[in-house]
């Protein structure tokens, strides 16, 4: 008897989302599991943004600090080194210098980046707050105005400060990142708030709490996996957008990426590790169900594109 | 179906004080209330009490049994406080249930204190490792706890199988799991074996308006599983048996006439079943 090839077919499909206005990357808009082609459609690859911050990186480990050592003092020469020397789809803007306990950048000041970034690159934009869920509502309303109708992915909204977030989203032509802390039930709620205050649904991009490898990687897949299933076999509209995996700010501050040679030999050189340790965590989440990453190390993001590349 | 009137629980702030200072009126108050309503026993929930335990369990028991024809169902982690209240425990309303034994053999003991005072028992299927997967789990504990219930000289007749509901905001899955065990556990002794549930902590941690639908309904499909008693709110368990017919022809597939209704007991069922995932704002979608 000839093999017959098991295939699932889904109900659900999720959301296809284009960002950027000069550049554009899209991400979603499969029906299928995640790299499963036999299935159904799986018409777009993830995405991998390169994370840069507002403010030098003081707070990286070496290793991944030595990739931009040159570039890092100032965000827009940051951004150009990742869009014309690593070949950056999307750039991810952390406004980390903007929260209170670390340099307190005003919401002007934080607009201004924004502008001088924006003006330095022709490949999407993602900005981020400093998760500081007060400031973040100042921060990211100032931010979206200044990226007004450059179709820029704008986050995160959390429970706390949804309301001003996403209607400064939804009042510039942004995307929105809604993130709750590692609860299927938590972040399908939240989709629900959000999109009841008029936000469209399908510019809507799910961040369920990523963790690192070691730390609660499991969680987060599972969560992931949860939220995939229920977008295709239950065809739930609330579930549908694409997953945000935002890995590096995770993986850059366990021991596993920091500790010295000397104080731990047996595990090997702290940089290759370092970046094996953001490859691994990237490549199960992207596996478990995201379509966008946030990275840091140029040499995880290489080796997750070839991951990528394998796996279509 | 027995209702077991769970609102004297130490965990609400007006009980704990009344406990605390061995004021009577509002226990009996309260007790009296879930009474009318068409509890047929009360359960006295005192916590761990670790300290004088024994004193406040016979205050609960006596002040309870003193406007309420009614047993009472003893609710503590602490064995000589089960045990103090089975001593004054009057007899003449029916027979005291102890709130509980499980498959951990630090419970054990109070199969002994039911074995000696011929008091029923609730046996929760946990044992030490942790919370059942499944109704295969669930089904696996009730047989060893029955078995070790026998071994004690207790009648099955007097075990009440309790699979342990959790919250449906975060453990959606198990929703179906206790109603299959519920199932399950009724097919391992002829004649079948009784069962409870702690219904409300099917709606723990999810909004205020909507607890109660979410205790209704499941206690809905909890009936029609074949469930013998739980404890719950009897103000809320009586409105779900006026609704009970409403509930099931919507369930068969009947039209009826308020769609609003209509809509809210299959969207709540949806949840119950697994088929969409639950959100706080499910009922608005």
């Amino acid at each position: 008897m000839a093999f017959v090839e098991p295939k699932e077919s889904f109900a659900g499909k999720v959301y296809q989302i284009t960002i950027g206005s000069d550049k554009t990357a899209v991400f979603g808009g499969e029906n299928a599991l995640p790299f499963l082609t036999v299935d159904g459609n799986y018409p777009n690859k993830p995405v991998i943004a390169f994370e840069i911050q507002d403010v030098p990186p003081t707070d990286w480990p070496d290793t991944v600090r030595k990739a931009y050592e040159n570039v890092s003092g100032d965000p827009v020469t940051w951004a150009k080194y990742c869009q014309n020397e690593l070949n950056a789809q999307a750039i991810a803007l952390r406004l980390v210098g903007t929260h209170p306990d670390r340099e307190n950048r005003t919401a002007e000041d934080a607009a201004k980046t924004v502008k001088d970034v924006l003006a330095a690159i022709n490949v999407p934009l993602i900005i981020l707050g400093s998760n500081n869920v007060e400031k973040d509502s100042v921060v990211l309303v100032a931010a979206a105005e200044a990226a007004k109708d450059k179709n820029c992915v704008i986050g995160k909204a959390q429970e706390a400060n949804y309301k001003t977030i996403a209607a400064a989203a939804m009042a510039n032509n942004h995307k929105l990142i809604a993130m709750s802390e590692l609860d299927i039930n938590l972040s399908k709620q939240l989709n629900i708030l959000i999109t009841q205050m008029g936000f469209d649904k399908e510019r809507l991009i799910t961040d369920p709490m990523c963790s690192a490898l070691g730390y609660g990687l499991e969680y987060t897949y599972s969560v992931m996996e949860r939220i995939r299933l229920a977008a295709l076999t239950q065809n739930d509209a609330t579930m549908q957008p694409p997953i945000l995996a935002d890995v590096g700010m995770y993986v850059w501050k366990v021991k596993e990426t920091q500790a010295a040679e000397a104080d731990v030999p047996n595990w090997g050189n702290v940089e290759q590790r370092g970046i094996t340790w953001e490859t691994v965590t990237a490549g199960s989440l992207m596996v478990s169900g995201a379509e966008l990453l946030i990275m840091r190390h140029p040499e995880a993001v290489k080796a997750i594109q070839k991951f990528i590349d394998e796996l279509n | 179906m027995l209702i077991i009137g769970e609102k004297l629980s130490i965990i609400a702030k007006r009980v704990r004080e009344a406990m605390l200072k061995k004021d009577k009126g509002p226990i009996q108050e309260i007790a009296t209330r879930q009474w009318k309503e068409g509890s047929g026993m009360i359960d006295a929930n005192i916590g761990p009490a670790e300290d004088g335990g024994e004193d406040l369990m016979q205050w609960m028991v006596t002040t309870i049994q003193e406007v309420v024809p009614l047993p009472v169902c003893l609710d503590t982690t602490n064995f000589s406080a089960v045990e103090a209240g089975l001593k004054v425990h009057n007899n003449q309303w029916g027979r005291p249930l102890i709130n509980s034994t499980s498959n951990d053999p630090e419970r054990f003991p109070m199969m002994e204190i039911a074995a000696k005072y011929n008091a029923q028992i609730i046996g929760l299927t946990v044992g030490k490792g942790g919370l059942p997967a499944d109704a295969e789990e669930r089904a696996g504990i009730a047989a060893e706890i029955m078995g070790r219930a026998m071994e004690y000289g207790i009648p099955l007749e007097d075990l009440y199988l309790d699979p342990l509901v959790l919250q449906v905001a975060t453990s959606q899955d198990h929703a179906l799991h206790v109603v299959k065990a519920i199932k399950m556990f009724q097919e391992m002794n002829d004649p079948a074996m009784k069962t409870v549930v702690g219904l409300s902590n099917i709606s723990n941690g999810c909004p205020k308006t909507l607890r109660p639908i979410l205790n209704k309904y499941y206690f809905v499909m909890l009936m029609d599983a074949g469930l013998s008693s739980a404890i719950a709110d009897a103000h809320e368990m009586a409105e779900a048996m006026q609704e009970k017919k409403t509930i099931d022809d919507v369930l068969s597939g009947k039209s009826i006439d308020d769609a609003a209704k209509m809509t809210e007991i299959k969207k709540t069922m949806d949840i119950f079943m697994n088929k969409t995932l639950y959100a706080h704002s499910y009922l608005e979608m």
